[in-house]
């Protein structure tokens, strides 16, 4: 059920705070509620961070617990955990939401007219391929139809 | 408090004003002297000290007429000598006009007054009103203007017939209304004053650097023009003449002017032409506070 757990070394997105959006590594765990957090290469000072503002990622890294910031930094760009976020689709994802946001009036034209000339190239081919399938529909129809009546007599 | 001031500097603040007031009011400087004898020669003699010993800061020994009398201001009366132009700029406003006798008693000339007494005295003067300071008629109010509204930035009205429509700003008039153009040929919207608070400023910007607006737009040629003359004739009180609004050649050939303009530029952005073209609209979901113009 779960596949993603608290661990020494796991990535996590931080979600809302101060340092939000940004990517730190657990360090070591302070009890039900808090983590000793770090995120030399994305600017994250060594501090406890809450759970619930973190979500976790899929990247694991390698280091003791409570090791100090150089060997977090270490296992960071070893494992290239910037290059491999920035990979994923959820990060994507993040990016286009922000380029939406920023979106101005012409920006929002432009691509009101990509969609369309998008959507019309698409619904032309589908109308191709419905014909297409219609009049194949149509013809076997035309000439099964003497040939079923007699099959299914014999 | 004055005790405290140390003579050295009262001598030295006194002697501060100019060089011209020396002798005058205040008792000034000493060094006038050696000074007026470094300038020119040719110029001025020596300026004499300050004919006027001081008693105290500020008060002198002689008054004003035995001062006047000491500096023999008598002798030393100057005018500033009449120009050529100030001698032909004499002409006085005409007081009266003459003027032919029509009607009646035809032929002949009447001489009438121009400027003429007036025919009503109120029997309780106005009483004077009190002075306020900062009050500016119109004309002279201070005209701003957003940031984000530069010549060549695409604005989207918000009022008025053309509501909806993005159009191009070209300046700011003198009354602080914007002056905006379609162009015409693009969307319908020819030179035009829009109102600052009514308009969306859109970031999109045409380059309009080398465009030459004509000087004749102003907001004398904009001003919607009503005739009422109707020479006491009671018929028809309500019928205001120029109901109908007409379009004049200069009218035309002034949009024509500034329009070839800014087409020209229009045409090198791409997709620009169709923007202008289309009207802006809200939907389900869009919502204009989190919209970025």
């Amino acid at each position: 059920v779960f596949k993603r757990f608290v661990e020494i070394g796991r990535v996590a997105f931080i979600s809302f705070g101060p340092h939000a959006g940004k990517l730190v590594a657990i360090v070591d765990v302070i009890d039900q509620n808090r983590a000793l957090v770090d995120g030399p290469c994305s600017g994250v000072r060594r501090q406890a961070m809450p759970f619930k503002c973190m979500q976790l990622t899929d990247f694991v890294l390698k280091f003791p617990h409570s090791a100090r910031q150089k060997c977090v930094r270490l296992a960071w760009q070893k494992e290239n955990i910037n290059e491999k976020w920035a990979a994923t689709r959820w990060a994507k994802k993040i990016k286009a939401r922000e380029k939406k946001a920023k979106m101005t009036d012409f920006d929002r034209y432009k691509v009101m007219k990509a969609k369309r000339m998008r959507n019309r190239i698409i619904k032309h081919e589908m109308k191709k391929l419905q014909k297409m399938a219609s009049k194949k529909g149509k013809k076997p129809e035309k000439s099964e139809k003497p040939e079923k009546a007699p099959k299914p007599g014999k | 408090m004055a005790g405290e001031k140390k003579p050295g500097e009262k001598a030295g603040a006194e002697k501060k004003p100019d060089k011209k007031k020396s002798g005058e009011k205040i008792p000034s400087e000493q060094k006038a002297a050696p000074k007026a004898a470094g300038d020119k020669k040719k110029r001025v003699k020596k300026h004499h000290a300050s004919r006027n010993p001081v008693l105290a800061r500020g008060i002198g020994r002689y008054s004003r007429s035995a001062m006047y009398a000491r500096k023999a201001l008598y002798k030393r009366k100057y005018t500033a000598p009449e120009t050529k132009i100030e001698k032909k700029k004499k002409e006085k406003p005409r007081a009266t006009i003459t003027k032919p006798v029509g009607g009646d008693k035809n032929g002949g000339s009447r001489v009438v007054k121009i400027r003429k007494m007036p025919r009503y005295y109120p029997t309780e003067d106005v009483p004077r009103k009190l002075l306020s300071h900062g009050k500016k008629p119109f004309s002279q109010h201070k005209r701003r203007l957003r940031a984000s509204i530069t010549p060549g930035t695409v604005l989207i009205l918000l009022t008025g017939r053309h509501r909806g429509k993005r159009v191009v700003f070209l300046k700011q008039l003198g009354t602080g209304l914007l002056l905006v153009t379609g162009p015409l040929a693009v969307n319908r919207v020819p030179l035009r004053r829009a109102h600052q608070k009514f308009v969306i400023a859109t970031s999109t910007k045409v380059d309009i650097s080398g465009v030459k607006i004509p000087k004749h737009l102003t907001d004398a040629y904009f001003k919607k023009k009503r005739l009422r003359k109707p020479k006491h004739q009671e018929g028809e009180i309500f019928d205001t003449e120029k109901e109908k609004y007409e379009l004049t050649e200069q009218r035309k050939t002034d949009q024509k002017a500034v329009d070839s303009q800014i087409l020209a530029r229009i045409k090198k952005v791409p997709q620009l032409r169709g923007y202008l073209r289309s009207t802006f609209c809200l939907s389900n979901g869009v919502y204009p506070h989190k919209l970025v113009f």
